[in-house]
């Protein structure tokens, strides 16, 4: 199994990183802060303000390691492409699958039904976590209903349904949200309701900020593999919008997002301090909120998971990049189904 | 004018005769996947590809030396080419590790051969592999057998490119062992489609029996 390499994320306000040697060194205003050997280092993601030298971004080009730029707040903006990437064969493979609406459906079906599993998993989780009886009823009662839509799913046949069922379960998920918060943290943590632009509540500044995360491991996978992040099956073609990494990252929102989200929260390791209120409602993570997200965020990417389809333990963090293949090999033919990531 | 061939690349001839699904990831899907054994194998190609040339004890070597044939629509380069007094090619490829895939560096061998022939106009009656694990010299002898042998590779390999086509993974489990795409074939995947069509029929359907 390909060994996860590890991802360097730099948040630093104006860090400069250049190659010395077999190294990277990180220096700030021309003072050396951090050297770290590339052997090992699979991607390099800038948040904010970092500059590269010339230098390093064709040895990572050379050694095929990535460099993207997300704004400081995760969103994607930039990313080094080397040359050898990208088939063409696969490539068409996809726009023809995207263009057939029985695969098309079919596709977005797997994706829909990934994240429902995996929502529910995270429900009966806090239900078996709470030692609130009431609590327990609640989060078990939101989990039936997820599964019921997922037996819908099945059945779906268009992507209006699909869009339907997708909408209802994620309304039933998200309420319970409070509920799998602890009630010593429900001061600190509220969530009123989804709020992306700008995330109105920490929970909301919280998640949006990992979904940011993730859905950045999507796009790169699917690039790594071929894939045009941007021709969807589930979210419509819209242009600058990746859609086939959102696609991808619906099956991950859960297992990876949401519940490292509530460890964070639940265990006390962010706190309201973490967030910068700004004026007219918006609330952001801030420098010191970002970087304990991050830690977790690839602490997480460590820990192993059971693999549906492959029956081993794999790493979370290559989930994504095993994922994005699976998907390739099926459009290209070899294999009947594409089966999302869940776990039991 | 009938259309110029699709130029293989020699290195495929070997990947084609080694399974012809690493074949096509490699050439067709351009799959690119590093591991021990690739990485090393760049070690070990480092010096080859320096491009340099010269006398060494008295023969003319020349290293890296780009080759083509029009006639099978071959292109590639030579590790190293010696010539001797009378102007024979004498083709050396270096490989890594030990003897075992004999056959499959052969044919890379004889595709050398062919293009070294048009190139030059003389006859190559033999090549070797340098191993660089025993740093011992194999000879190869270009026979009439192998020739043939590896012409028919080619067709066999242009018309898997041509063809757009994914072959399915090999039968032996020893040769995916040893696979540098392996990551990327998923032959185990491949094999078990049994379990994709189970998790397939229970994917919609929620255990939630035990939902307490
Ligand atoms: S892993 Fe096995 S089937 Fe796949 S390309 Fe390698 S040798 Fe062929």
């Amino acid at each position: 199994m390909k060994q996860l390499l590890n991802t360097l994320y730099v948040s630093t306000d104006g860090a400069y990183l250049r190659l010395e040697g077999e190294t990277l060194v990180l220096s700030v205003d021309k003072v050396k802060k951090h050297q770290v050997p590339l052997h090992h280092l699979g991607a390099i993601v800038c948040l904010g303000r970092v500059a590269i030298s010339p230098a390093l971004m064709a040895r990572s080009m050379e050694d095929g390691r990535s460099i993207v730029w997300l704004s400081e707040h995760g969103r994607f903006q930039a990313r080094v492409e080397g040359p050898v990437n990208g088939n063409i064969l696969l490539r068409q493979a996809q726009f023809r699958a995207a263009d057939r609406v029985e695969t098309a459906l079919e596709i977005s079906k797997a994706f829909i039904a990934g994240k429902l599993r995996n929502s529910r998993n995270v429900l009966l989780r806090s239900a078996r976590d709470s030692k609130d009886e009431a609590a327990k009823t609640q989060l078990v009662r939101a989990a039936k209903s997820l599964a019921i839509n997922l037996r819908n799913l099945a059945h779906a046949e268009s992507a209006a349904s699909v869009l339907g069922l997708e909408g209802d379960a994620a309304r039933v998920y998200f309420e319970q949200f409070n509920t799998m918060i602890k009630p010593q943290m429900r001061e600190e943590f509220e969530y009123k309701g989804r709020s992306r632009r700008p995330p109105k509540d920490t929970v909301n500044a919280l998640i949006s900020f990992l979904y940011a995360l993730l859905l950045n491991d999507c796009r790169s996978a699917l690039e790594t593999v071929g894939l045009d992040p941007q021709l969807g099956f589930f979210h419509v073609v819209r242009p600058g919008r990746p859609a086939l990494a959102l696609d991808l990252l619906e099956e991950f929102r859960a297992v990876l997002g949401d519940r490292l989200a509530l460890t964070l929260i639940n265990r006390g390791q962010l706190r309201q301090k973490d967030f910068d209120l700004r004026p007219g409602g918006a609330v952001m993570l801030n420098d010191s909120g970002r970087k304990t997200v991050i830690m977790a965020y690839q602490e997480r990417k460590k820990e192993t998971l059971q693999h549906p389809v492959l029956e081993s333990q794999v790493e979370i963090g290559l989930l994504p990049l095993l994922q994005a293949r699976m998907l390739a090999r099926y459009l290209r033919g070899d294999v009947e189904a594409y089966i999302p990531f869940f776990n039991k | 004018m009938s259309e110029p061939l699709l130029p293989i690349m020699l290195s495929a001839l070997q990947h084609y005769s080694y399974c012809p699904r690493q074949c096509a990831l490699i050439h067709q899907e351009q799959t690119f996947d590093d591991n021990v054994h690739t990485v090393r194998g760049n070690l070990a190609h480092e010096r080859v590809d320096s491009g340099e040339s010269g006398t060494e004890y008295g023969v003319r070597v020349e290293r890296s030396l780009p080759l083509y044939s029009e006639r099978y629509g071959l292109t590639g380069r030579a590790d190293a080419v010696e010539f001797l007094d009378d102007g024979t090619p004498y083709p050396i490829e270096y490989k890594q590790g030990s003897r075992q895939k004999k056959m499959h560096d052969d044919v890379q061998l004889v595709g050398q051969a062919l293009c070294l022939e048009e190139m030059t106009g003389k006859v190559v009656p033999e090549g070797a592999i340098f191993h660089h694990k025993s740093r011992r010299r194999r000879a190869v002898p270009i026979t009439p057998e192998l020739r043939e042998f590896t012409i028919g590779l080619i067709a066999k390999v242009r018309a898997l490119l041509e063809s757009g086509q994914m072959p399915p993974p090999v039968d032996e489990r020893a040769l995916c062992k040893e696979c540098s795409l392996q990551d990327s074939c998923q032959p185990d995947l491949m094999g078990n489609r049994g379990r994709i069509r189970r998790l397939h029929e229970r994917l919609y359907d929620a255990d939630d029996e035990g939902d307490a």
